[in-house]
């Protein structure tokens, strides 16, 4: 495992993002700079509608920026193609969002094993890898359960099993407590902390909590489409 | 908080809201309504060719008209008259009279080939030998083109049926059936009736096309009146000369048509009483998402003290109202599509083609709506007893 | 494959949405089934008929009956290999709407001409030996249960005895089976020498109703049935020879036209079932976007996403499908709905594997537009919306 952690993962450059709506032009973001070393825990920080999850959005791949250019591990996701980004997600990234956003239908496992169904392994190979990612945030006992009988903390523990089952070189939390209680919040922060300490994942968080942002390594702040004091810690 | 005005303004209210919510799910809406509109074009479609095969057979017979024919014989096709017997059954009792002599026409009844025009295959074509009073046995017959051929010629009429059906049958063409040829003279018209489909011509020329020397295969009598039947029956059923059958004209052909009436009714409920089961399920859907769809605002409502029964009556009225409005669209699309489809089919008993339209009848579309009403009755039943019984407190939650 | 649970999960999520859209496709082609067995009933004697075989009538129709001595000046013309004939007896059993055909043939000329319709060596020697001799098919004996030995009245409504009586009787000799499920096996059949011989002396002795005439190669039947009709020209009973394929076909449509009627109905049925599974998958599409958003982001490609969507529909389609074949498949195997007007009533195989292949067909189309708008969701507004 990665866990020195000097090289750059993330680069973002002079990135711009521009929606419509109807006639109107709404900058998201301009002229963008943020580069993240792998092996750290970064937390993003701002207001609503500040662009957070637009940023997140870009580096996961999901979206592509206006102007600039995004690169991961090398890779220049602003250049893919939608197909060519897809599997890029499924090798690359793993996302873990405020409203854990599980199959209803699908049991603990199930879910977990989502993005697996992606990869070549067996399926054996996957039921190993499920067990192993649920083991991570502790629930090997709920592996049969369905989303509508855990607990919030629990189903966020699912999503982030979902996020990491692949060993994905990025983690994207988006509001990972945002849902949660003080308490489960924490047993989620202490999770994502022992990914990035222990595993050395590199894990980029929104969040409007401060009570979460110090918990990363490096906070960075979003207004009005600029980084700002870079970094704060 | 009782009161029939106010419990008839609650159920007015929910129904409604019900109907304005329609636009937001009209996919669901439109498919019901389709599939009902399915259901009743399709029962009303097969039953209209029923009630068109068996007006064509009925419309023929007046209850004062009789066939004799030979005794065992199901049909003209089979049946054998001598000239003796025909002439016996002419002066029987109870045949009416004119100047001219007795209102009967004995007659003969062969069939020839000649290409549908439809299909271009061969058919099944009766051609008919008439006597003069064929014209006044039977009701409505008139030509409503040309004339009527010459008494001892070679000359032909057709119905205007046959003419429509199959190929070469137009006024001032030649008819070719073996060695002989017959000109094309007329067209006649017979209400509707089976008359129409068949050729007719001199009895005594067909005999002699034909070799049959004298003999004829049926006898058309027209009555004094529909009572004086018996009499004449009796009569000739015991006159130990003749083996004969004496059959009313009416029932001779409601006999006839009974088989294809019978196996196009059954199959056409068949179809449809399947088609309906599909229907109900598809009306089922829409119901029970609609009620989905309104859960919070129906348990609002209720939470205001509406009552579980104003709510079933309003949704089951929603359901009527959409298959309804299918039936009513169904029944329309089978009155324009198949009201007055002319064509023609095969009368196992003559071994012959009867020509005869679609008939959408009033009591068909109503049929049709009935079957729609009852499936909109059906699909709306469960899902508002649903709506009505789930607990208010939960689905206030929901969403 | 390991797709599949994700699929099957979906379609669990709303059951009684599934079941009630399940329940509508079966009854279509429970429908279409049933349809299927009906035309081919009524229209599908065609696929039957032999290659080899033309039929010979009389020219001016089916009623006008042909000499007896034709049958040796057929075989003289060059590429008729055999030539037999049948009388319609039009006899009926105990009650008129009990329809079957009764035919006078010569046995072993007919058999050798028929050779779908199986009948046991010593049977066959029965028959031979018994001049009042029938043999029956095996759905009418089954019908009437009649059994070897049983002597059956029928009566003609045509042909009378010397003594004025019109009930003939026979001895059943023999039960026929037919090769294939779709042989016709409601006919009787009795010999014609012994119908000859007995009919009234003044109407219609060594007169015969048609010819069933054997060609020797199938390729050159239309020039051999114009060498038939050209040897009895200008006789007193020109005929008209056509392959027993076009004879059956133009019997066919003189009932109407079948296959349109059909066609209309299944066109309504299917049309109707097009709705609303179509609206079911909308409907489940659209309360999904939120998950599809999920997959994507997860890394579901666009081609997969869109395969989940068509897998479910087709699922859906075809379960309903199969399961509704497989109901009209022991529906119709029970026999004539209609006690004896539809002598054929069986389900074609033909028929069951094209429903399969509609039921895939209806799963595309209802899939497809909902999987397009599945496809075209932008990953970060569908986030949005879980």
């Amino acid at each position: 495992m990665n866990t020195q952690g000097n090289d750059t993962l993330v680069s973002v450059d002079g990135v711009e993002k521009i929606f419509h709506r109807g006639a109107e032009e709404i900058h998201v973001l301009s002229n963008l700079q943020l580069r993240v070393p792998s092996g750290e825990f970064l937390a993003l920080m701002g207001p609503s509608g500040s662009g957070k999850s637009t940023l997140l959005n870009l580096i996961g791949g999901l979206d592509r920026p206006t102007r600039g250019t995004v690169s991961v591990a090398g890779e220049r996701l602003d250049q893919l193609s939608d197909h060519r980004l897809a599997a890029w997600r499924a090798r690359h990234v793993g996302f873990v969002f405020q409203l854990y956003n599980l199959m209803p239908m699908l049991t603990a496992e199930r879910n977990v094993e989502l993005p697996l169904l992606l990869t070549h392994l067996s399926k054996a190979e996957r039921s190993q890898h499920v067990k192993a990612a649920l083991a991570m945030v502790g629930l090997s006992h709920r592996e049969r359960h369905y989303p509508r009988t855990l607990s919030g903390g629990e189903q966020q523990r699912v999503g982030i099993a979902r996020g990491i089952v692949t060993d994905p070189t990025l983690l994207l939390c988006d509001e990972p407590t945002g849902d949660l209680d003080r308490k489960a919040g924490d047993e989620i922060l202490n999770l994502l902390q022992g990914l990035n300490r222990e595993h050395g994942k590199t894990i980029i968080m929104v969040t409007h909590d401060p009570h979460a942002s110090a918990r990363a390594a490096r906070t960075v702040h979003l207004d009005k489409g600029q980084l700002s004091n870079e970094p704060v810690k | 908080m009782a009161g029939p005005i106010n419990w008839l303004s609650q159920v007015g209210s929910i129904t409604k809201f019900g109907l304005m919510s329609i636009p937001q799910r009209r996919g669901a809406a439109t498919a019901t309504i389709i599939g009902i509109a399915g259901v009743v074009a399709v029962l009303v479609g097969v039953l209209s060719i029923a009630a068109g095969f068996k007006q064509a057979m009925t419309v023929s017979g007046s209850p004062d008209a009789a066939i004799v024919l030979r005794s065992g014989a199901d049909s003209e096709m089979v049946s054998g008259l001598g000239r003796e017997a025909t002439r016996v059954i002419a002066d029987s009792p109870g045949v009416a009279r004119t100047a001219q002599g007795p209102l009967a026409s004995a007659e003969l009844f062969v069939i020839i080939n000649l290409p549908k025009r439809s299909t271009g295959t061969d058919a099944n074509v009766p051609l008919r030998g008439v006597e003069a009073a064929a014209l006044q046995v039977r009701d409505n017959v008139r030509i409503i083109q040309g004339r009527l051929f010459e008494w001892g010629k070679n000359e032909v009429i057709v119905g205007s049926g046959a003419a429509r059906e199959f190929g070469g049958l137009d006024v001032g063409s030649t008819l070719k059936v073996g060695r002989y040829e017959w000109p094309i003279v007329g067209i006649f018209s017979a209400n509707g009736g089976v008359s129409e489909s068949e050729i007719w011509s001199d009895a005594r020329v067909l005999q002699d096309a034909y070799n049959r020397g004298d003999s004829f295969q049926s006898v058309y009598v027209r009555l004094n009146s529909p009572g004086a039947f018996q009499a004449f029956k009796d009569s000739l059923t015991t006159n130990p000369q003749l083996s004969v059958k004496v059959v009313r004209q009416s029932e001779y052909y409601a006999e006839q048509s009974e088989t294809i009436t019978r196996l196009i009714t059954t199959l056409g409920f068949l179809i449809a009483f399947l088609m309906a089961i599909g229907a109900v399920f598809g009306a089922l859907n829409t119901m029970y998402s609609a009620v989905a769809a309104r859960t919070r605002e129906i348990a609002t409502l209720r939470a205001l003290g509406f009552g579980g029964g104003a709510v079933v009556v309003s949704l089951m009225i929603e359901s009527l109202l959409l298959a309804l409005a299918g039936g009513l669209l169904g029944g329309g699309l089978a009155y324009l599509a198949f009201n007055n489809f002319h064509t023609s089919t095969m009368n196992w008993q003559s071994f012959s083609q009867v020509t005869f339209a679609f008939r959408v009848t009033p009591e068909l579309l109503v049929r049709g709506i009935a079957w729609s009403a009852m499936i909109g009755v059906i699909g709306g039943l469960f899902p508002a007893i649903r709506a009505a019984r789930s607990p208010i407190a939960a689905a206030l939650r929901e969403l | 494959m390991k797709f599949l649970h994700l699929v099957w999960s979906n379609l669990r999520r709303k059951k009684l949405r599934t079941s009630l859209t399940l329940l509508s496709i079966l009854v279509a082609f429970v429908l279409f089934g049933f349809l299927a067995a009906i035309k081919h009933a009524l229209a599908g004697g065609v696929e039957l008929a032999g290659a080899d075989r033309l039929i010979v009538r009389h020219k001016v129709s089916i009623i006008q009956m042909l000499p007896e001595s034709y049958k040796a000046r057929m075989e003289r013309i060059p590429g008729v290999v055999l030539a037999t004939h049948q009388t319609w007896f039009g006899g009926i059993y105990q009650d008129p709407k009990n329809f079957f055909m009764q035919n006078p043939v010569v046995p072993e000329e007919f058999l050798a001409m028929h050779p779908e319709l199986i009948l046991a060596p010593g049977q066959k020697q029965a028959w031979l030996k018994s001049r009042t001799g029938a043999v029956v098919g095996r759905k009418t004996a089954d019908r009437f249960h009649w059994k070897i030995g049983d002597r059956v009245p029928i009566q003609s409504t045509i042909w009378s005895k010397p003594d004025g009586s019109r009930v003939w009787e026979f001895d059943i000799v023999g039960i026929y089976d037919g090769k294939d499920k779709g042989t016709d096996t409601t006919a009787l059949f009795f010999r014609y020498d012994y119908f000859d011989e007995v009919r009234r002396q003044s109407w219609g002795k060594g007169q015969v109703g048609w010819y069933t005439i054997r060609v020797k190669d199938p390729a050159q039947a239309a020039d051999v049935a114009k060498r038939v009709d050209q040897e009895f020209e200008n006789s007193s009973a020109e005929t008209k020879t056509e392959p027993e394929g076009a004879f059956v076909q133009a019997w066919a449509r003189q009932i109407g036209n079948i296959v349109m009627i059909v066609a209309a109905i299944l066109g309504a049925v299917f049309f109707t079932i097009l709705l609303v599974t179509g609206n079911t998958m909308a409907q489940a599409v659209r309360e999904r976007t939120g998950e599809l958003g999920v997959l994507k982001a997860i890394g579901f490609t666009n081609g997969q996403i869109v395969s989940l969507v068509l897998a479910e529909a087709c699922l859906l389609t075809v379960l309903g499908g199969g399961l509704g074949l497989g109901l009209a498949w022991l529906v119709i195997s029970r026999g004539d709905p209609t006690g004896g007007l539809l002598p054929m009533f069986f389900f074609p195989t033909r028929d069951l594997l094209i429903g399969l292949g509609i039921s895939v067909v209806l799963g595309i189309v209802t899939g497809i537009f909902p999987a397009y708008q599945a496809m075209r969701l932008r990953v970060a507004d569908a986030l949005r919306r879980m």
